[in-house]
């Protein structure tokens, strides 16, 4: 099967791609509403905890951390896979990769913004975040660059950036498209904005490529390097439990793994809800599957290397701490992890599953529930039995407050990311024209050259 | 500009290695608690509530982990308690143990404050800066000891936290933290930086004795003693000097001797080497009651 058709109009696909952009469909607004509700459970939640105090998220001493933290590595995570497939694969000529990366490349965007609002719910004086910052001040003070968190906000800063530039960079002929198509209105003003006078000219291609090219490089090292970062909040402590060196590659990993499990995800709703069909083709859901399975094993690997690292380190606190996330409060949520994560991707292995939609949909939101149980799993449990055996407290449960929280920054997530599709284009056209472009030169090529060889062979 | 700065004298930060290069002159503030002396009656808990205005949570926010209190006395029931044929209340044993911030000499705390709000001073303590704090609470993750406590609420405007005619009994040399902020023990730094500031008025140092922390002032056995490490004649000084407990070991020499040793100083999780600057004195009793 193919990876798209070869003899799609391109007037076609600049009118499949635009009406996803015109009036929505009633399923669209359920969609939103539905968010909007979600959201309004965090935002009431924060208001009360700003209120009120820290306190009534159920954190104490010694569980100075909670789901906040989890589920901003979780969403930090999720940012990695938008790189993976704009940037990556970009690099290595992948070019199945281009009906799809634009949406994978927002998820990045709208998930860091997400992961970055759990920072700031997690703080004690959320109205002093910007101390965090190094900002130019009278006092003459700056932050503490020896913390593993100033590299986190420094570098969860960088890569935002980097990829809202990346973003908007690679949508520019896209949004020329648009303003020349779009009827009058708000959306042509903007369009005509952001797309920067483009015109297609030979001279802006160029420029483009290679502005886009320089960006894909830089984004790369950045995306490793943030989750790395995310890793050494714990692999820097003294923690047991997070004392561990192999966390940065785990931490990136994991990353990847429930970036693409969500991909699958939104590959599915958005193949549905804007009638995609053509373009988010089966054939190309089974190359993200492929590369789903292949970390997911990696992922699985990783966990290994640590429970390994950890059971002959000879270290009795971490020890302990292992056992204690196999076998005591939080033993269902671990071995849920352990069977998310790593059981059910086996699924994926088989050829006949890899394009089953709804087997696909479910499979790919247990890998992201296994996943956010991972990094649930890496914060919670050294707080309820870390080195000092006084402290040990395995009853401390989140408050509502916690999981409204949680609970609602999916809703925020689905607003922003519902809202970008419907504004900006989520299938990049041009790729898309260029890819059935070369698809096309290259079956003509097998074609002449399949004619070539069976000429041949008639001559002998 | 500030980025002057940065180069001057931030490169400068934390440079130095708390215990091998700063050479504390002429103080370092150290303890040392006599576990054998500790009768676990709690007057040093309840003289660091008065001391240091800790907010008294209540019960329910006590049972909830939201306590506040920066020393604690903790039970260790003897190991027969509880078992079969072992011994029941009145005759059970148990050992008691004060724990507050050890004031380490390379704080896991102070290297991971985004914000650098945990410091160490030149005499050897571990200062908080509750103006800089953003409560992002990852010092109390790092803390080995779990010594820290973390303002959950907003307990100056809490009712019943302190009642209204006794606002009047807060010291008035000791911050009210608000909410969402970050605190622990300071070996009462309110005391000790008057003590300095009448010593160096009238041209000397501190002498042993001028000053005390809230704890040890209220002890009723004496367990606790502190002063100045670097001080020959301060009592803190003799005492390690006579357990042979150095600030700067991660294991001490006498440890290492065959067939072990008499002499009962220790520190807590020393291996770990956050270098702390409290001795206990192993109990030799069985037990305090």
């Amino acid at each position: 099967m193919k990876d798209i058709r070869e003899d799609i109009a391109w007037a076609k696909i600049n009118q499949d791609v635009l009406k996803s952009l015109e009036n929505p469909r009633k399923l669209y607004w359920v969609i939103l509403f539905i968010a909007l509700a979600m959201l309004g459970v965090a935002v009431g939640c924060e208001v009360y905890q700003y209120e009120v105090g820290m306190g009534v998220a159920n954190m104490d001493n010694p569980h100075m951390w909670g789901l906040y933290i989890a589920t901003f590595i979780f969403w930090i995570g999720m940012s990695h896979s938008g790189t993976l497939l704009s940037a990556i694969l970009h690099l290595m000529h992948a070019d199945w990769r281009k009906p799809i990366y634009r949406f994978a490349e927002a998820m990045t965007t709208f998930s860091l913004l997400t992961a970055g609002l759990f920072v700031a719910v997690h703080l004690g004086r959320v109205w002093q975040i910007y101390y965090a910052l190094p900002y130019p001040n009278e006092r003459g003070t700056w932050p503490n660059f020896q913390s593993p968190l100033l590299w986190d906000a420094m570098a969860i800063f960088t890569y935002l950036s980097s990829s809202i530039i990346f973003l908007y960079v690679g949508m520019i002929p896209d949004l020329a498209i648009c303003r020349d198509r779009i009827h009058e209105g708000w959306r042509k003003k903007l369009y005509t904005l952001l797309s920067l006078g483009w015109e297609g000219t030979d001279r802006q291609w160029r420029n483009f490529r290679v502005t886009y090219l320089t960006v894909a490089c830089f984004l790369i090292p950045l995306a490793v390097s943030v989750h790395s970062i995310v890793a050494s909040d714990f692999g820097m402590s003294q923690q047991p439990g997070w004392h561990i060196t192999s966390f940065p590659p785990y931490f990136v990993a994991g990353a990847l793994y429930s970036g693409c499990a969500a991909i699958i995800t939104l590959f599915i709703i958005l193949r549905y809800v804007f009638r995609f069909e053509e373009y988010m083709t089966l054939p190309i859901l089974k190359k993200i599957v492929r590369l789903t399975f292949a970390i997911a094993m990696v992922w699985t690997y990783l966990n290994a290397v640590e429970f390994a690292s950890v059971w002959y380190s000879h270290d009795q606190a971490s020890k302990d701490v292992l056992i204690q996330k196999a076998s005591g409060t939080y033993a269902p949520f671990w071995w849920a992890m352990i069977f998310c994560g790593s059981i059910v991707p086996l699924v994926l292995a088989f050829k006949r599953f890899q394009t089953n939609i709804p087997v696909l949909f479910a499979v790919s939101l247990l890998l992201n529930l296994g996943m956010w149980l991972e990094r649930w799993m890496i914060v919670a449990p050294t707080f309820s039995h870390g080195i000092y055996p006084w402290t040990w407290d395995h009853d401390q449960w989140p408050s509502f407050v916690q999981w409204g929280m949680v609970f609602g920054s999916f809703g925020w997530f689905t607003l922003l990311f519902m809202v970008f599709c419907k504004v900006f284009p989520s299938v990049s056209m041009y790729e898309v024209k260029e890819m059935v472009y070369h698809r096309s030169q290259q079956s003509k090529k097998q074609e002449e050259t399949g004619k070539f060889a069976a000429a041949g062979k008639g001559a002998h | 500009m500030s980025i002057s700065n940065l180069l001057e004298n931030w490169s400068q930060f934390r440079h130095t290695h708390p215990v091998e290069d700063k050479p504390h002159d002429p103080y370092k503030w150290a303890m040392s608690i006599d576990l054998d002396a500790c009768s676990g009656c709690n007057a040093c808990s309840v003289a660091c509530y008065a001391e240091n205005n800790l907010p008294v949570v209540g019960k329910e926010k006590y049972a909830n982990g939201q306590v506040m209190h920066w020393i604690r006395i903790e039970h260790y029931w003897d190991e027969d308690v509880g078992e079969e044929g072992g011994r029941e209340f009145p005759d059970q044993g148990a050992q008691f143990l004060p724990m507050m911030c050890q004031q380490c000499e390379a704080a896991p705390c102070e290297t991971v404050c985004p914000v650098g709000a945990t410091n160490h001073t030149p005499d050897g303590l571990n200062s908080q800066i509750y103006n800089r704090c953003i409560g992002s609470r990852y010092c109390s993750a790092n803390c080995p000891y779990k010594v820290r406590y973390f303002n959950w609420y907003d307990y100056p405007s809490t009712e019943n936290i302190w009642p209204a005619e006794m606002t009047q009994q807060l010291n008035p040399d000791v911050t009210v933290r608000g909410k969402g902020v970050m605190e622990k023990c300071t070996f009462c730094v309110q005391r000790l930086a008057a003590a300095k500031v009448t010593a160096k008025s009238e041209g000397r140092i501190v002498q042993d004795g001028e000053v005390q922390t809230a704890c040890q002032q209220a002890c009723p056995t004496s367990a606790i003693s502190f002063g100045n490490l670097v001080d020959p004649e301060s009592r803190v000084h003799k005492q390690w000097r006579a357990q042979q407990v150095e600030l700067d070991k991660d294991k001490q020499a006498k440890d290492e001797k065959e067939g072990g040793t008499e002499l009962r100083g220790y520190r807590i999780l020393e291996d770990m080497r956050p270098y702390p600057s409290v001795m206990y004195l192993e109990r030799v009793r069985e037990s305090a009651i």
